[in-house]
C-alpha cells in the first residue's frame, strides 16, 4: 500500500505538485485523470524516485516505510515498477539482455515477448528507433520481467494501435493479477496499480477501483473511475476543478473508511 | 652505396612524430633476434598463452589458416594450415619473391618519423601474408607480436597483400609476457588490397602499464576493395599513438574502422583513423568509442574527399568516468570537390543520469547500471568484430574495471 502525504515537489526550481495526498490500496487499481500539465507524470516519477523531482515537503510511504528519499533501485527492490512515458534510449544495450537481467530467470521473457509481438525487438537496442507503441510494449515486457507489486503506468495506451492495445491490455491485466513475491505484500489481496490515462481505453482490460482527478498539481476530486471518466468526457476538466471534496484530508478519511 | 631511401631514413632519425609524446629510443635495449624457433604455440608458458588468448590468439591454432609469432625481434613460429594463403617472415619473403621489393616501404615512408626511420634502418622482420588471387580463405590467419623481455625495443615490419578477388581475415594480438612491464613496440604495417579483394583486420592491444606503442599503418586499396579494421585496446598501457590511414585509390572501395579503447589511470592513448577517398563511389565509415577511467584519450579521425560521388561518415564518442580522465575528440572533414557527402558526429561527456536511473528502476544497482551502459557503449564500436573474437572480447569487457577513480 502506498500513501502520499502532503507532497510538494519541485522540478527545475518550479513547484509542480502542491501539498498532494493520495492512497493506493493493496489489491486496488487506481486511476489518475487530469489535463495536460497537471502534474500526473511528475507524481509517478517522484514515487519512483527519479532525480530532478525534488521533494520539498511531505512523505511517500510504502507499506508504512518512509521511502521519500530512497534511491530508485531500492524502491524497485521494495516492489515498485514503472512504465515511463518517454524512457531514454539505451544504445548498445539489447532489449534481450535488459529483460534477462531484470527477470533474474524468474520469467520466460521470450514467451512474453512473443505474446506482445516483440520477439523481433529482443536483438535491438532498448528504445532506439522504437515507435510510440513499440516503446509501450517494450516497457510492459520489461515490467513483466520485473514483476513489481506496485505498478505505475504512465499512459499505457497512448500511441498504441487498435490491435496492439489488446495485447498490451491483456499483459497489463496478467501483470496485475499474476502472483506476487514481494515481501510485505499480502498474497491474497494482490498487487496495486496507479495508472495515468486520458482515454480510459485501458479500463477495458483492467478493473479499476478508484479514480483521482489532478488539477494544477494537486488532487481535486476522487470517485468511481468510470463515473469520473464519463463526467470528464461530458464536461471536460472544468467540472473537476469545482469538485466538492477537494480537501486532501477529506479524501484520505474517505478512503480509509472504505479501505 | 647508400640508397636514397636509406639516406632519408638516416636524416629522419631525430624527427619527432607529429602526434604523441616523444619517446627516447635509446632508453630501451635491442630486442633479441636469436630466440629459438618453436614447433607449436602450445609449448609456451601458461601465462603467455593466457595473454595470447586475451588478445584473440588461439595458442592451439585451431580454426586458423595460419599462425605467426614474433617474440621481441625473433620470428619463432610461422606455419600455414590452410589453402590459398602464403605466410612467412618478411625477410624470408623478400628472398623468395623478387617483386616484393616493389611493395616494401611503399605505403609507409621510411622518413615519416624517427620510429619509421629506426625500423627501416634496423631491417625489421615481421609477417608477410598474401591471399592468392580469387582465394576465399575461410579461416583467419593469426599473428601475435609478443614482448618477451623487459625493457625491450621491438621493431616489426609487416606486409600484407590481398590479391585480386581474394578474401581474408587477419587477427593480430599484441601482448607482453608476465613481468614485462616496460618496453617499446614500433610496428610498420603495409597492406595492399587489389581489385575486389576483402580484408578484415582485427587488432587487439593487450599491453601493460609501462609499454610505449607506435604503430605506423597504411592501407592501399584498388577498385572495389573492402577493408574492415577493428581495433580493441582495453588494457592499461603507458602511451599509444597510432593513425592508420586508408588510401582508397580505386573506384567503389569500402572501408570501415571500428575502434574501442579504455584509457586507464596513467595511460595516454592518441588514437586516430583516416580515410582518403581518391576515387568515385568510395565509401568510408570511421567509428570510435573511447572511455577514460582516469587516463587521457585523444580520438582523432580524418576523412579526405578528393573525388566526386564519395560518401563518408566519422563518429567519435567518449565517456568520462573519472574526475581525472581527459577526453579529446578531434574529427576532421576535408572536401576538395563539391559533390561529396561527408558527415561527422562527436560527443564526449559523462554517462547520462536518466539512463542510469532507468536501469535502476528495473532493480539494478547504480554500479550494475553504469557497467551495463558502459559495455553497451563500447559494444557499438565492436559490432563489426568477427564472431569468433566477440566472446573473448566480451569477456575482457566484463572484466574491465569501468569504475572511475
Amino acid at each position: 500500500m502506498l500513501e502520499i502525504e502532503n507532497l510538494t515537489v519541485e522540478v527545475g526550481g518550479r513547484e509542480i505538485l502542491h501539498n498532494l495526498s493520495l492512497n493506493v490500496m493493496t489489491g486496488y487499481t487506481t486511476v489518475l485523470f487530469g489535463p495536460n500539465g497537471s502534474g500526473k507524470s511528475t507524481l509517478l516519477m517522484t514515487i519512483m524516485g527519479f532525480s530532478g523531482y525534488k521533494v520539498k515537503s511531505g512523505r511517500i510511504l510504502l507499506n508504512g516505510e518512509d521511502i521519500t528519499h530512497l534511491p530508485v533501485n531500492e524502491r524497485a527492490k521494495r516492489g515498485i515498477g514503472m512504465m515511463m512515458q518517454r524512457p531514454p534510449n539505451l544504445t548498445g544495450i539489447k532489449l534481450k539482455d535488459l529483460v534477462r537481467v531484470t527477470s533474474k530467470g524468474n520469467v520466460d521473457t521470450e514467451k512474453v515477448a512473443e505474446e506482445l509481438d516483440m520477439a523481433r525487438f529482443l536483438e535491438r537496442d532498448v528504445n532506439v528507433g522504437f515507435s510510440g507503441g513499440e516503446i509501450k510494449r517494450s516497457e510492459i515486457l520489461q515490467l513483466t520481467a520485473q514483476n513489481p507489486c506496485l505498478i505505475l503506468l504512465d499512459e499505457p495506451e497512448s500511441g498504441v494501435d487498435m490491435v496492439s492495445i489488446e495485447k498490451l491490455g491483456t499483459k497489463v491485466h496478467d501483470l496485475l493479477t499474476g502472483p506476487t513475491h514481494c515481501a510485505g505484500w499480502r498474497e491474497k489481496s494482490g498487487k496495486a496499480a496507479l495508472i495515468i490515462t486520458h482515454t480510459g481505453q485501458i479500463l477495458d482490460y483492467v478493473e479499476a477501483d478508484r479514480g483521482y482527478v489532478m488539477c494544477n498539481g494537486t488532487v481535486s476530486c476522487t470517485g468511481n473511475p468510470r463515473e469520473l471518466l464519463a463526467e470528464i468526457r461530458k464536461m471536460g476538466y472544468q467540472e473537476c476543478i469545482h469538485c466538492k471534496i477537494n480537501q486532501p484530508g477529506l479524501i484520505k478519511e474517505n478512503i480509509e473508511s472504505e479501505g | 652505396m647508400v640508397s636514397n631511401e636509406e639516406k632519408r631514413a638516416k636524416d629522419a632519425l631525430k624527427k619527432e612524430s607529429k602526434f604523441g609524446e616523444d619517446i627516447d629510443l635509446d632508453a630501451y635495449d635491442e630486442g633479441k633476434r636469436d630466440i629459438a624457433e618453436m614447433e607449436s604455440l602450445e609449448d609456451l608458458p601458461k601465462d603467455t598463452k593466457t595473454a595470447m588468448l586475451d588478445s584473440g590468439i588461439m595458442p592451439s591454432g585451431k580454426g586458423r589458416s595460419g599462425n605467426f609469432l614474433l617474440m621481441d625481434n625473433s620470428v619463432v613460429h610461422s606455419a600455414i594450415m590452410g589453402e590459398g594463403v602464403e605466410l612467412m617472415p618478411l625477410r624470408q619473403a623478400l628472398k623468395v619473391h623478387d617483386w616484393l621489393k616493389d611493395y616494401v616501404w611503399k605505403a609507409v615512408q621510411p622518413d615519416t618519423d624517427k620510429y619509421t626511420a629506426e625500423t627501416y634502418l634496423q631491417e625489421a622482420d615481421g609477417y608477410f601474408i598474401r591471399a592468392m588471387p580469387g582465394a576465399k580463405i575461410k579461416m583467419p590467419v593469426q599473428t601475435c607480436l609478443l614482448l618477451k623481455n623487459r625493457n625491450t625495443k621491438q621493431y616489426v615490419h609487416n606486409v600484407l597483400i590481398a590479391e585480386e578477388g581474394s578474401e581474408v581475415e587477419v587477427v593480430t594480438g599484441c601482448a607482453t609476457t608476465k613481468g614485462v612491464e616496460k618496453g617499446l613496440h614500433l610496428g610498420i604495417s603495409e597492406f595492399f588490397l587489389k581489385k575486389d579483394s576483402k580484408l578484415t583486420f582485427t587488432m587487439v592491444h593487450n599491453w601493460s602499464e609501462f609499454i610505449g606503442v607506435r604503430p605506423r599503418t597504411s592501407i592501399v586499396m584498388d577498385e572495389g576493395a573492402t577493408y574492415i579494421n577493428n581495433y580493441v585496446a582495453l588494457k592499461p598501457v603507458k602511451t599509444i599513438q597510432t593513425y592508420p590511414t586508408a588510401h582508397m585509390n580505386g573506384p567503389n572501395g569500402v572501408c570501415r574502422f571500428n575502434s574501442v579503447a579504455v584509457a586507464h589511470p596513467g595511460s595516454v592513448m592518441d588514437l586516430g583513423s583516416r580515410a582518403i577517398l581518391n576515387a568515385p563511389g568510395c565509401k568510408a565509415e570511421l567509428i570510435s568509442r573511447t572511455i577514460t577511467t582516469g587516463g587521457t584519450v585523444i580520438a582523432r579521425g580524418q576523412l579526405v574527399g578528393n573525388s566526386p560521388g564519395i560518401k563518408a561518415h566519422l563518429e567519435c564518442k567518449g565517456l568520462i568516468l573519472s574526475e581525472k580522465g581527459v577526453q579529446i575528440a578531434i574529427p576532421e572533414l576535408e572536401a576538395r570537390v563539391p559533390d561529396v557527402e561527408m558527415t561527422h558526429e562527436a560527443a564526449v561527456g559523462k554517462i547520462a543520469q536518466d539512463q542510469v536511473e532507468y536501469l535502476m528502476s528495473r532493480g539494478l544497482s547504480e554500479e550494475e547500471a553504469v557497467g551495463m551502459i558502459v559495455r553497451g557503449f563500447l559494444d557499438v564500436g565492436i559490432r563489426g568484430i568477427p564472431d569468433h573474437l566477440k566472446a573473448e572480447i566480451d569477456k575482457t569487457l566484463q572484466e574491465t574495471d569501468v569504475r572511475g577513480s
